[in-house]
């Protein structure tokens, strides 16, 4: 029995930890050259904090967290640094393609696989987003973390969900000035949500109430319900345009911003695996599917954590423990039934307060259809959304193209370097709007691979050398 | 546009070239990091002429923070750490 598991972030580690549990040695592969995840991600070595400085609330998690993923590691069969680029199957089997810089280009077949590949941020494309010194939250974020820096002098934040108030409160903690947290869902969404996220986690609302009263407190300006109109400057930000709830305009002036309305997964290798996707209402968005154990319809393809479903880390956690109880009861082997039966009980609690989170937090949904002709859609490849309207439009020389797929071969829209992760749920909706349909008409944007940029040059036999240089 | 340094600035320092100058890093920075807080302002240049970029997700995802590295090629500077001497080239 080879199982693989890929990804090192909260649900690949609980994963790996039952697989080795059960006996089992599987192959654990992640693109970054440490374990932990991005919410648990450490600085480089030469950084050096505490645990309490870098993740506040979370530090003994965290720490948690890097202890027992040092511990597997050494059990597991552990390819650091390493990308998945290509999921095939092979008969009964499932083959990983993989490159790194110290293997090269290997192929891996295994009988189970569970995906553990998180998430990145939902992006609303406005006015002036490709622009130095415009990040995403998590953007925003990593650069502190990380790199102890800070994107700016003064930081907007723009968006809505419970990263943009963290982000914004651990700028602010850290001296930065912070003149603007522009929350784009109203206050009574939150007010309505909040009995039932103090019903079901009680301590992730004290925790939201902490940050929020210190983001009010410390930020110059604090809007809910309101929404960025444009971002001015002309190499670099300059200031930022935006309406507040009645529809007033406003100008804030700012040096960077950062931006993001929540998470979706990535499921590039799901796709790729021949998972089917379906349109969910609530986010509006194409979504992989997986039930709630993390199985798929397909044999030996599991997901957990917010490559399944967007729930945040403490759901990642207990998710990949339970995936990987699912695949060990599904070929037969014995597993633990009393932690089964507790933490399906406990996730199902989590899941409630996630959509309790998700009422408070509203995607954006529609947002980007609003956006205007000359505004970039598509930053890889620089096209605008007039571009996207007039290539898959009713006028279109091409004929109109209500499918993204369809639209994508149309338009170049998605088709670069990054594979529409920033631009795909824009692009649906600029496409359901402009031809009228409803947004679950236009479908899924395939994945491709490689699922993300490798070394063109063609693939060395496995005594040679590393490949040196790469291009997209 | 600069990033400004908030904490961790007691680490060695670390020389790079970018475009053939010298830029002064410190050990443990990103490429994206020692450009972007050394008054470098951009990364790239969009090759479709709407103008220079300077990353985006800083998580790998997003790949707009592209630069070339003497020996490497193509890579992200958000993901590739600095190392003394290392030539850097922005298109």
């Amino acid at each position: 029995m080879k199982v693989a598991v890929v990804g090192a972030g909260p649900a690949g580690i609980r994963a790996v930890e039952q697989l080795l549990r059960a006996g089992l040695t599987p192959i654990w592969i992640d693109e970054s050259p440490d374990g932990g995840g991005r919410i648990y991600q450490r600085p480089p070595a030469p950084l050096d904090r505490s645990a309490r400085t870098l993740y506040g609330f979370e530090a003994r998690k965290a720490s948690r967290i890097h202890d027992d993923f040092e511990h597997f590691s050494h059990l597991a069969d552990w390819r650091p640094a390493t990308l998945v680029w290509q999921i095939r199957r092979a008969g009964p089997a499932i083959e990983l393609h993989c490159q790194s810089d110290l293997r090269g280009f290997t192929c891996e077949q295994v009988d189970a696989l569970l995906l553990c590949t998180g998430a990145h941020e939902r992006i609303v494309p406005i006015p002036g987003w490709t622009r130095p010194g415009v990040t995403t939250l998590g953007g925003a974020q990593i650069a502190m973390k990380t790199q102890g820096c800070a994107i700016g002098q003064q930081v907007a934040f723009v968006g809505t969900g419970p990263l943009l108030w963290l982000v914004a409160h651990q700028y602010a903690k850290a001296g930065v000035s912070v003149p603007l947290v522009l929350d784009t869902s109203p206050f009574t969404n939150k007010f309505r949500a909040a009995p039932a996220m103090f019903a079901t986690g009680p301590a992730t609302l004290l925790k939201g109430l902490w940050y929020t009263a210190s983001v009010r407190r410390r930020a110059a300006r604090v809007c809910e319900g309101g929404w960025p109109v444009r971002i001015v400057g002309d190499q670099a930000v300059e200031a930022l345009i935006w309406q507040d709830q009645s529809g007033r305009e406003h100008r804030t002036e700012c040096d960077a911003l950062a931006l993001g309305w929540g998470l979706q997964s990535e499921a590039r290798l799901a796709d790729l695996a021949g998972v089917a996707f379906a349109h969910d209402a609530a986010q509006g968005l194409s979504v992989p599917q997986f039930d709630r154990t993390g199985r798929s319809a397909e044999r030996g393809l599991y997901s957990a954590g917010d490559s399944a479903a967007i729930g945040g880390a403490d759901l990642a956690e207990q998710a990949g423990a339970r995936v990987a109880l699912a695949l060990l009861e599904d070929v037969g082997q014995s597993f633990d039934q009393a932690l089964s039966r507790v933490l399906d009980t406990s996730l199902a609690r989590h899941w409630r307060l996630r959509a309790a989170i998700d009422r408070a937090f509203p995607a954006p949904i529609g947002r980007a259809a609003e956006m205007p002709d000359e505004t970039i859609l598509c930053r890889c490849e620089a096209i605008t959304a007039g571009e996207l309207r007039a290539a898959a439009g009713p006028l279109a020389a091409t004929g109109r193209a209500v499918e993204i797929n369809r639209a994508k071969a149309f338009s170049r829209v998605g088709m670069g370097r990054c594979q529409g992760r920033m631009c795909s749920s824009a692009a649906a909706e600029v496409l359901a709007a402009h031809h009228q349909v409803a947004l679950n008409q236009v479908g899924h944007l395939r994945a491709q691979a490689p699922v993300r940029p490798i070394p063109i040059l063609a693939a060395p036999p496995p005594s040679a050398p590393p490949v040196e240089g790469s291009r997209p | 546009m600069r990033y400004i340094r908030i904490r961790d600035t007691a680490r060695r320092s670390v020389r790079i070239t970018v475009d053939g100058a010298s830029v002064e890093a410190l050990e443990g920075d990103t490429v994206l990091t020692a450009l972007l807080t050394s008054g470098s302002g951009w990364l790239r240049n969009s090759e479709f002429g709407d103008g220079v970029r300077a990353g985006f997700c800083l998580m790998g995802a997003c790949q707009d923070c592209r630069v070339q590295i003497t020996g490497r090629g193509s890579a992200r500077a958000c993901a590739t750490l600095v190392t003394p001497g290392m030539e850097v080239t922005r298109r």
